[in-house]
């Protein structure tokens, strides 16, 4: 069969549980066999539907309640004051209580981000909107900005409220509103872009990692030029503030076209260059569809033209890109399963999702996934995350291997001593589905069906035998030990790290 | 050299595979070892000295290093002054309070290492020690993180890939060096991230394999079985699972190449410490002629806020007897020519001793070079203790310029593609 070269959609009766699996775990972190035949039985429309349309599924938000954005808040003018006549008169003693207070302060606000770490991560374990927060994740690598920068974690949550807010919104609404957020605005030192001395850093960023894509259809003068458009877009207080005193209001000649442009009007003349509905495309099909290295093959390259077609007769609308992507029989053909690597967040999430396995510590998960290379919040720069084969390593592989032997028995990864309980992790559910009216599952058909539920792709004969013949050496059952133990093997099969 | 083939042998064997079969698995770096071995009978230099068998290691002392509690300027009475109780005092004079009295480093320049320093003393003593003073950058961030960042990026604000990692991309063509660089830690320091290059970081070498087998022994063999495998018969050679089953044969043999390396007793007696595990793991692994060029390891607790002298002194002997082990190590093992060690914190820390007694967050500060192919002794100027910028030490030595002359004295790479410009080298590999 070959690749479709169009969104041509996927014959409905070709929507089997297979293929809802593969639209769980990409379009989500994947699901229990019983969410994934729940979902084929929904049939194709309606399942892209269910998924896309999540609004309509209430999710409360766990603990944001809890959050404080004043941790960091500026010294008050009688405060200031105070500083300035300690460092007039070097009076020590002062000055030293004036920085024990910003230490503490600053060792407050990391402890925050790290509370924040577990409650995004806690969301995109729980929520009924599985998109929502894929979504989110994938602007947060997409605009990248990093704690580390932006110092101050309340920004950096506002920042993704925001991402979430608009996650399969609108893109043109997306950039005007990115453009102002404080974090970004720190993170890109767009509080330094004056009026007369402009810093480039936001308008360059903007063009080549935002929308355009380096060196597509701008110069070094359009950035210099839109940089000046940018200016006096600020914050003060954690809230975007617009400083007519700083903007240059002058005449800019950017793209092409002339005239007094402010913020806004720069991101509409780099939102009307057909490059950029292209370059959102390519990027949400890598995320999505397809991360394999390499330029994207003739078909590959059609579809997503296709889709930027779709983004531009859409202005820019999200959702409509994301339906058509997931329901086309491109996206489920069998060269674009397994094609993926999954990210450590997306394996640390998709193993909760998928085995129901018991979450034990967050902070845990949050600091393996760290350890695979990549922490919520702390995008290694700013074009985000490489993705792809860039995750593995043969570090990262041991580690990615040893954090499923945590999750499946509760055994740490970071000690010796393992407690032989298996942490209430009840596995029998999983193989429900093939439980015969004897009510025992036999090893070979057992395991054949985790392998299923497990991996993207199907597995090669070898594979399946090799666990059967493990569990059956030793005399073990598909009981909840043989399951877990199964289970062990499987996700330390090279083919696991695919989604 | 002929070691890793017999040994990759081994374990095709065991596990079954017919050796006429290997060439889509064989794991890329025993096809480089195969390829080195050829090379080698063909004629190549492949003695100790060369390029292509130095090593380079870097120690990072987290947390911002006191430098002058490190190398004491006891000549100067403006040190005293800004010291009064943490102030180290001249070599042969009397100690007050506890501070104690410095090893002679250079009398004429009237400088000292601190009294815990002796492991370095000694160093000094054998013309393996090289000290650059004032080594800094222009604009200090004052900030642990960002000046961190700085030092690994070798960027001014910080950002961008490491310049270890940058070094191996500019040298490697395109294709990462199997355990090419290796770090000592839970995470990989962004020095040594490139973008093509990454480096294998574990904390113990036991954590660098399969942690399954200590749920159930029962579980190894199959195990091993699947992840030896290589690629499977049905997977396209160029997919995405074809390139993890070759991955995951890599961690195989490089678990069982470096948890082997790192077992064997050291030749020599090492010190109870932190650094100086770490720095066992490192010997070993050179000693089994591991193709690794660059290792990293980390020790942080220089934070010292508040009342440093005990810390300090601990946590610098540390150090100091941690290199000296090291060194006879490889003086043991007859690698000590093709090792150079650079030992450098993110930043120094205040002239003035604070009321706690202790330092406070401040700018250039003394780094090591050690190795039997240095330029021993003190190089570059002490910052002036007067002329301050805001309080804290003028660098006189741009840490890059020190990065640059292990480049491209030592790794005989182009130190100015990897950094990103020129900088005056400082002269510290012996010609």
């Amino acid at each position: 069969m070959p690749l479709p070269a169009e969104l041509k959609p996927l014959p409905e009766k070709s929507f089997d549980e297979d293929a809802a699996r593969h639209l769980l775990a990409r379009a989500g972190f994947g699901g229990t066999p019983e969410q994934v035949r729940a979902l084929a039985g929904l049939g194709l429309p309606k399942a892209v539907d269910a998924l896309v349309d999540y609004e309509a599924r209430a999710y409360a938000d766990p603990d944001t309640e809890d959050f404080d954005a004043d941790i960091l808040k500026p010294l008050t003018d009688e405060e200031r004051q105070t500083l300035v006549r300690a460092r007039r008169s070097d009076d020590q003693e002062t000055l030293q209580r004036f920085e024990r207070e910003r230490n503490r302060r600053q060792a407050a606000d990391r402890d925050q981000m790290r509370e924040m770490q577990k409650w995004w991560l806690r969301r995109m374990i729980q929520s009924p909107r599985p998109l929502e927060e894929k979504m989110t994740l994938f602007w947060h690598g997409h605009f990248a900005n990093g704690y580390r920068t932006v110092e101050e974690s309340w920004n950096m949550y506002r920042q993704n409220q925001l991402f979430r807010r608009l996650a399969t919104g609108n893109f043109a609404q997306l950039v005007r509103q990115v453009i102002r957020d404080p974090a970004m605005i720190k993170y890109l030192d767009n509080d330094e872009n004056r009026k007369g001395r402009p810093n480039e850093n936001l308008a360059r960023e903007l063009m080549e990692l935002f929308t355009l894509g380096e060196g597509r259809g701008y110069t070094e003068t359009d950035i210099k030029e839109g940089a000046r458009a940018l200016t006096g877009l600020t914050f003060a207080d954690n809230e975007p503030r617009f400083d007519a005193a700083q903007h240059d209001d002058g005449t800019k000649t950017i793209l092409g076209y002339t005239g007094a442009f402010d913020a806004d009007g720069f991101v509409n003349l780099i939102l009307a260059r057909k490059e950029c509905p292209q370059f959102i495309c390519e990027k949400l099909y890598r995320f999505l569809v397809n991360d394999a290295p390499g330029s994207p093959s003739k078909e590959q390259q059609a579809f997503i033209a296709a889709l930027a077609r779709l983004f531009v007769q859409r202005k820019g609308e999200l959702k409509p890109v994301l339906r058509a992507m997931f329901a086309s029989e491109h996206f489920h053909h069998p060269a674009n399963r397994g094609a993926i690597i999954k990210s450590p967040i997306q394996l640390v999430v998709q193993a909760v999702r998928q085995f129901h396995v018991p979450v034990r510590e967050l902070s845990v998960l949050n600091s393996a996934a760290e350890l695979m290379g990549q922490e919520l919040f702390h995008p290694p720069n700013v074009k985000g995350w490489d993705g792809g084969r860039t995750w593995i390593n043969t570090s990262t592989l041991f580690t990615r291997q040893n954090l499923l032997v945590y999750m499946l028995t509760g055994r740490t990864p970071r000690t010796r001593e393992w407690e032989a309980s298996t942490d209430g992790f009840d596995a029998t559910h999983l193989v429900e589905a093939v439980r015969p009216a004897s009510g025992t599952v036999d090893l070979a058909s057992g395991v054949a069906w985790l392998m299923r539920c497990s991996l993207p792709v199907p597995a090669e004969t070898a594979r399946t035998a090799a666990v059967v013949q493990s569990l059956q050496s030793r005399g073990m059952r598909m009981d909840n030990t043989g399951i877990i133990e199964a289970l062990c093997l499987i996700t330390a099969m090279p083919e696991y790290q695919l989604c | 050299m002929a070691e890793p083939i017999a040994h990759s042998r081994r374990v095709f064997i065991r596990n079954g595979v017919a050796l006429a079969s290997l060439a889509g698995t064989i794991p890329a770096f025993i096809q480089d070892s195969a390829f080195g071995l050829v090379a080698q009978a063909a004629g190549n230099p492949g003695g100790a000295g060369i390029p292509g068998e130095r090593i380079l290691v870097v120690v990072q002392l987290g947390g911002g290093n006191d430098g002058l509690n490190t190398v004491v300027p006891y000549g100067s009475g403006d040190y005293f002054n800004a010291r009064p109780t943490i102030g180290i005092r001249a070599p042969g004079g009397q100690a007050t309070g506890q501070a104690g009295v410095a090893l002679e480093l250079d009398r004429t320049l009237g400088i000292g290492l601190h009294p815990s320093l002796r492991g370095m003393k000694e160093l000094l003593d054998d013309g393996q020690l090289a000290v650059l003073q004032g080594v800094g950058y222009p604009n200090p961030n004052r900030s642990h993180f960002t000046s961190m960042d700085i030092w690994h990026t070798a960027q001014p604000g910080g950002r961008g890939d490491g310049w270890i990692g940058r070094y191996f991309d500019n040298t490697c063509n395109g294709t990462p060096l199997p355990e090419g660089a290796i770090s000592l830690g839970r995470t990989a320091p962004l020095a040594m991230l490139g973008k093509v290059q990454k480096p294998v970081s574990f904390e113990s070498a036991d954590l660098f394999r399969w942690t399954g087998e200590d749920v159930d022994r029962g579980m190894e063999a199959t195990y091993q079985a699947i992840n030896r495998a290589g690629v499977l018969p049905e997977t396209p050679e160029r997919s995405q699972a074809a390139f993890l089953m070759r991955t995951a044969l890599d961690a195989q043999v490089s678990s069982d190449r470096i948890r082997a390396a790192v077992d064997r007793r050291p030749m020599t007696q090492w010190p109870n410490s932190d650094l100086a595990r770490q720095l066992r793991m490192v010997a070993a692994m050179i000693r089994d002629g591991m193709k690794t060029r660059v290792y990293y390891a980390t020790l942080s607790g220089f934070d010292t806020h508040a009342g440093q002298l005990g810390t300090h002194a601990r946590i610098l002997q540390q150090v100091g007897d941690a290199m000296l082990a090291f060194q006879n190590e490889l003086k043991a093992q007859g690698d000590q020519d093709r090792v150079l060690t650079l030992v450098f914190s993110e930043f120094g820390r205040r002239v003035q001793q604070n009321a706690s007694g202790g330092t406070d967050h401040g700018t250039a500060a003394p780094s090591f070079v050690i190795g039997s192919r240095v330029r021993p002794g003190v190089h570059g100027n002490h910052p002036s203790l007067t002329d301050l910028d805001n309080g804290d030490l003028k660098f006189t030595q741009d840490f890059r310029g020190v990065y640059a002359a292990l480049l491209e004295d030592w790794m005989k790479a182009p130190a100015d593609k990897v950094l990103g410009g020129k900088f005056a080298k400082a002269r510290i590999v012996k010609a």
